[in-house]
Parts: structure tokens; C-alpha cells; sequence
């Protein structure tokens, strides 16, 4: 693994004889004593677990009207109650789980493989960088949300043109923090030292400078996750996002919206489930930055 | 500022679909067709098209929009108002709230004020700002029936029944940015107090009171008033969403449906004037830095 590589080169340029394998357990150990990652986690663990056996906690089917039970309030037989072609509100949530985490987990992905390869390729070829930077520039530009809905008035309603689009919107951020931190990394002696010794520039990018990476981009995929979450539901609220018939959040409080009069509970849940999910990856990303981030670590 | 333009219009002249046939509807024959794309210019190649725009950009012209049988300025100029409206009482909501709330929490760090404002601000930062605003109609104007439900009121014509439309707007969109301020000034607050001056003002024997508003108050602005800029930056975003929520037609509506009727010249002039936006804000900031800081002088 490259990042036990780095830690026991460092170690040894430090003079101190750490294995890779206890810096991690300490990692781990310092992890779990942080108030917020342990929360953060535990709460996104539960809605993951969620999305996965949505099927078998619904008691109803998502996508089956009922027209007779139309804008029911909450009651025991539907315990969120239902929405204005008879659904249950609370199967519709927990269904709905599914499309935020998969387009907040693939855009995280998707964004941290492309920021690592235009951030790496940015800071280490001074060439390529202004070229790449006048355009990341160009599209940090306009506000996230607008871009996003332009692309999906490009490519059309659908979840994997939400991710793509997304993808795109926020991919500048992660480049642009991949990039200043193998710029400031690659000025440090061991990063000579391997040139030194002969390695090319992929191979000292990729095997010297990304491991410094690592924690940063674990923090900022946190937060591209909860953005991305948040971004879905504002896309389908607006009716660009994934298609109606499709059970998400946005799209049932988009719903809920019509009806608010007389139904709040149509909005107010799947609403909840959006904060919920917000607070549970912004306490993780909050945590994560406090132990990992060492430009923020508190001395 | 070449950038953002040549990508605006690329961006947009990508978006596949085709502005004539939505303007003369599916009975319009093939000559029709022909001769409104003449008209329009759109018959000519992608590079000729971008030459004629940067030559009319020179000029201050926009184009006219294909839709609204007007000048794309005068669209602008039109729908600019609620817009700047909205986001200055935003921005009013999100610095009243925020920078006390921050200010106070890191004056008293570890104290159950802190903890208290800082669970609030961790919230508000989670909590969508579509939802929030659909709770609050619920809450105001269906519930206690004591604001309209949505709509918009000319500040010039009618300040108190553009008050009354503004308010809720105004809190759900300031609302997000401010728990953002609150976090931020809370940090840059902490920061400050360990300063060695602090402590010199604590020694010569200074209440706490003055200690805190003389001294450190006005250093822990610095961070903060970029904050306040990014949060411009975040609410030209964000004013689309709660212009769509409470059908108020400014800027952000105008640029949705223009997107949606591949209105081009629209959709041009609200993304050019949204990047120019940012830039002066960029620019704002700076000359406000040096005037809080004055050991920040540009040379």
C-alpha cells in the first residue's frame, strides 16, 4: 500500500522508528475519541443500512397509488401518512435514502479520482497548470446550483446525469485542493531525495505526493457527499433532477409543495431525512478535519 | 472574465434542443423554420456566431431575448430589482444573526452559551433552505395566517406589503448563511483571543467587556468579512431556489425558465451579469480588508 510507504519514509527521515501499523491503530484510536465522528458516523451508518433493506422496512411498496388514501395524516396503518396519490410517505423516504447516497457517494468517487488526477498533474507539470486553473476558474464562475441546472437541462432528467452533472460542479474544488497540497509538498527534501534517486514525475506524484493527500480529500469527499445530497434534492425540487415517478427527497417535498395546505407532513419528512443526513456527514467531515487535516491540527 | 464568457457561450449553444421550433410550435413548416434562423442568426457556424457576440459585448448589447420580444438589458434590468432585494435582506438576516452568535460563542468558549449557539449553527448549517422555507409558509402563512404566501410587492411602490412578502424569504435564505458567519467568527474570535495583546490588555487590568469589543472584536472581523463575501457569492445561488419557492419574479426565475426554453440571449446575460457580480464582490472584499486591516496595504 503507497500510504505505508510514505508513512514509514517519513517516520525515518523523522528518526523514529514507527511501524505503519501502529500509526494506524493510533489513528483509529484518536478516530474514535472524536465526539463528532462518532456520532456523524454511527447516524450516516444507520442510513446506509437503511438505503440497502429499504425493501424490507417499507411497509408498502413506493411506487404503488392508493388513490383512495390519498393525503392521509400520519395514523398508525401509515405512520408518516400518505401523499396526494395515496403513497405511503414513509416507505417513499426510506426508498428515497437510496438515490441521495448513490449520487452522493458516486460524485464523491467520481469527483476524488478526477480532482486527484487534474490536482496531481496541475501541481506537479507547472506547464499544464495555468491552462488547467483559468478553467477550473471559468467554472467555480457561476453559482454551483446554476451550473448544475444548466448540465441538466443538457442532459436530461435522470440519476446518472444528476451525478455527471454534479460531478462536474464540484469537481474544481477537489482539484483545486489536490493541487495546492502537492504544491506545497512538493518542495519537501524527501520529495528531492526521490527525484534524486531517479523516479519519474508520475511515479514521484503518485507514490510520494498523494499519500500526503489523503486525509484532505477524505474530508472534502465528506463534505462533496453532503453537498451533493443536498444539491440532488434542490434539483429534483425544481423538476430537473431524477425523473417524478422516481421515489426521492426532492422530488417528494416538490410534491409535498403543492399540497402544503392541506398535507405539511408530505414535505416535512422526506425534509428531515435530507437534514438528517446533512448533520451526519457535516459532524463526520467536521470530525475528520479535526483529526486528520495536520495544517489544522490544533498544536 | 474572456474565460467565463467563451464558456457561457459554449455551455449554452451545447445544450442541444432547438430555440426556433419552441418559438413556432410543432404546426411551423420547413421555409418558417428556415427564415427565423436566419433572422435569429442562428444559421451560421458556432465560431461566426461567438465572433458577433464578443463584437456586440463591446457595445453593451446583450442581444434580445427570443421569447420576451425585448432587449435582454431591459429583461435584466426589470427583473433585478426583487433579486437584489431578496439577497441585501438575506444578507441583512445572515450578518445580524451570524457574527453575534459567533462573536459570543467564541468569547465564551466551552461555556453552555457556546455549546448551545454552536448545535444551532451546526443545524442551521444542515438544514435545506427550500425546506425550511415551505415550513415557514406552512407555519406563517397557513398556520397563523399572519404573511402572504408567496408572491412579491415593488419596495418603491408599497414598502409595507414588500416587507410582508420579503420576510420570510429574506430569513429562510439568511438563515443557512448565517449559522456559516456564526462558525467562522466563532473561530477567528478564539484565534484572536490568544494573542499576546490580549493578554497585555487582560494584565493592565481592562474589564473583559472592553477587552473583548475594543480589542478583539474588531481583529476577528478580517476572516469574517471574506466570509460575508463567499456568502454573496453562496446567496446569488441560493436566491434562485427561494425565488422559485415564493414566486418571486426576479433574476433566478428569469434564468430557470430561460434554461428550460433554450433562450440563449437570457440565459448569456444572467450568467455574465451573475460572474460580474462576483468578481466586483471579489474586488469589494479586498478594499474592505484594507480598510478593517491596515497593515494590509497592496503595493
Amino acid at each position: 500500500m503507497p500510504e505505508s510507504v510514505a508513512v514509514n519514509e517519513s517516520a525515518v527521515l523523522a528518526g523514529a522508528p514507527v511501524t505503519a501499523a501502529g500509526a494506524r491503530t493510533r489513528l483509529v484510536r484518536r478516530l474514535l475519541r472524536n465526539h463528532s465522528v462518532v456520532i456523524g458516523g454511527s447516524v450516516f451508518l444507520v442510513l446506509v443500512l437503511v438505503a440497502l433493506f429499504a425493501d424490507a422496512l417499507s411497509p408498502y411498496s413506493p411506487t404503488r397509488l392508493y388513490p383512495a388514501q390519498r393525503l392521509k395524516p400520519p395514523s398508525l396503518s401509515n405512520l408518516l401518512g400518505t401523499d396526494e396519490f395515496g403513497r405511503d410517505i414513509a416507505s417513499l423516504v426510506l426508498h428515497g435514502s437510496r438515490v441521495s447516497l448513490l449520487v452522493g457517494g458516486v460524485t464523491m468517487v467520481l469527483t476524488s479520482l478526477g480532482g486527484v488526477l487534474i490536482g496531481l498533474v496541475a501541481g506537479y507539470y507547472r506547464r499544464l497548470d495555468l491552462v488547467i486553473m483559468r478553467v477550473m476558474d471559468g467554472l467555480m464562475a457561476f453559482p454551483a446550483i446554476l451550473l448544475a441546472i444548466a448540465l441538466m437541462a443538457v442532459r436530461g432528467p435522470g440519476v446518472w446525469n444528476v451525478i455527471f452533472s454534479l460531478s462536474i460542479v464540484y469537481l474544481p474544488r477537489t482539484a483545486m485542493l489536490i493541487r495546492s497540497t502537492a504544491l506545497s509538498v512538493r518542495e519537501l527534501d524527501y520529495v528531492l531525495a526521490a527525484q534524486a534517486l531517479g523516479r519519474g514525475g508520475l511515479a514521484i506524484a503518485f507514490r510520494h505526493i498523494l499519500p500526503n493527500c489523503v486525509g484532505p480529500l477524505l474530508v472534502q469527499g465528506t463534505f462533496i457527499f453532503a453537498y451533493a445530497v443536498l444539491a440532488e434534492a434542490i434539483l429534483g425540487f425544481l423538476g430537473v433532477g431524477v425523473p417524478p415517478y422516481v421515489p426521492s427527497w426532492g422530488n417528494v417535498i416538490a410534491s409535498g409543495k403543492n399540497v402544503i395546505r392541506e398535507a405539511f407532513w408530505v414535505s416535512a419528512f422526506p425534509g428531515l431525512a435530507l437534514t438528517l443526513a446533512g448533520l451526519s456527514l457535516n459532524l463526520l467531515g467536521d470530525g475528520l478535519r479535526d483529526t486528520l487535516d495536520p495544517r489544522l491540527r490544533r498544536e | 472574465m474572456l474565460v467565463v464568457v467563451t464558456v457561457v457561450f459554449l455551455l449554452i449553444h451545447l445544450i442541444p434542443g432547438d430555440p426556433v421550433a419552441v418559438i413556432l410550435g410543432p404546426e411551423a413548416n420547413a421555409q418558417q423554420i428556415e427564415d427565423a434562423r436566419r433572422e435569429l442568426g442562428l444559421d451560421r457556424p458556432l465560431h461566426e456566431q461567438l465572433l458577433r457576440f464578443y463584437a456586440r459585448l463591446l457595445r453593451g448589447d446583450l442581444g434580445r431575448s427570443y421569447f420576451l420580444d425585448r432587449p435582454v438589458t431591459q429583461a435584466l434590468w426589470e427583473r433585478a430589482e426583487p433579486t437584489l432585494v431578496l439577497m441585501t435582506a438575506a444578507l441583512f438576516v445572515a450578518v445580524l444573526i451570524g457574527v453575534p452568535t459567533g462573536i459570543v460563542a467564541g468569547a465564551y468558549q466551552g461555556s453552555w452559551w457556546d455549546r448551545g449557539l454552536m448545535t444551532l449553527a451546526l443545524l442551521g448549517v444542515c438544514v435545506p433552505g427550500f425546506w425550511l422555507s415551505l415550513n415557514f409558509i406552512y407555519l406563517f402563512s397557513v398556520r397563523l395566517g399572519w404573511l402572504p404566501v408567496a408572491g412579491y410587492a415593488s419596495v418603491l411602490q408599497d414598502p409595507v406589503a414588500a416587507a410582508r412578502y420579503m420576510l420570510l424569504p429574506a430569513v429562510s435564505l439568511g438563515f443557512n448563511q448565517s449559522a456559516l458567519i456564526a462558525r467562522i467568527a466563532r473561530s477567528c474570535m478564539i484565534e484572536v483571543l490568544r494573542q499576546d495583546y490580549i493578554r497585555t490588555a487582560r494584565a493592565k487590568g481592562l474589564a473583559e467587556r472592553s477587552v473583548i469589543f475594543l480589542h478583539a472584536f474588531r481583529n476577528a472581523l478580517v476572516p469574517v468579512v471574506t466570509v460575508i463575501g463567499i456568502t454573496m457569492a453562496i446567496l446569488i445561488g441560493g436566491a434562485v431556489v427561494t425565488e422559485i419557492v415564493f414566486n418571486i419574479p426576479g433574476l433566478g426565475r428569469l434564468i430557470i425558465s430561460a434554461i428550460l426554453r433554450r433562450d440563449y440571449p437570457v440565459v448569456q446575460g444572467v450568467v455574465l451579469l451573475t460572474a460580474a457580480a462576483y468578481m466586483l464582490i471579489n474586488l469589494m472584499v479586498d478594499v474592505v480588508y484594507a480598510y478593517i486591516d491596515p497593515r494590509i496595504r497592496y503595493a
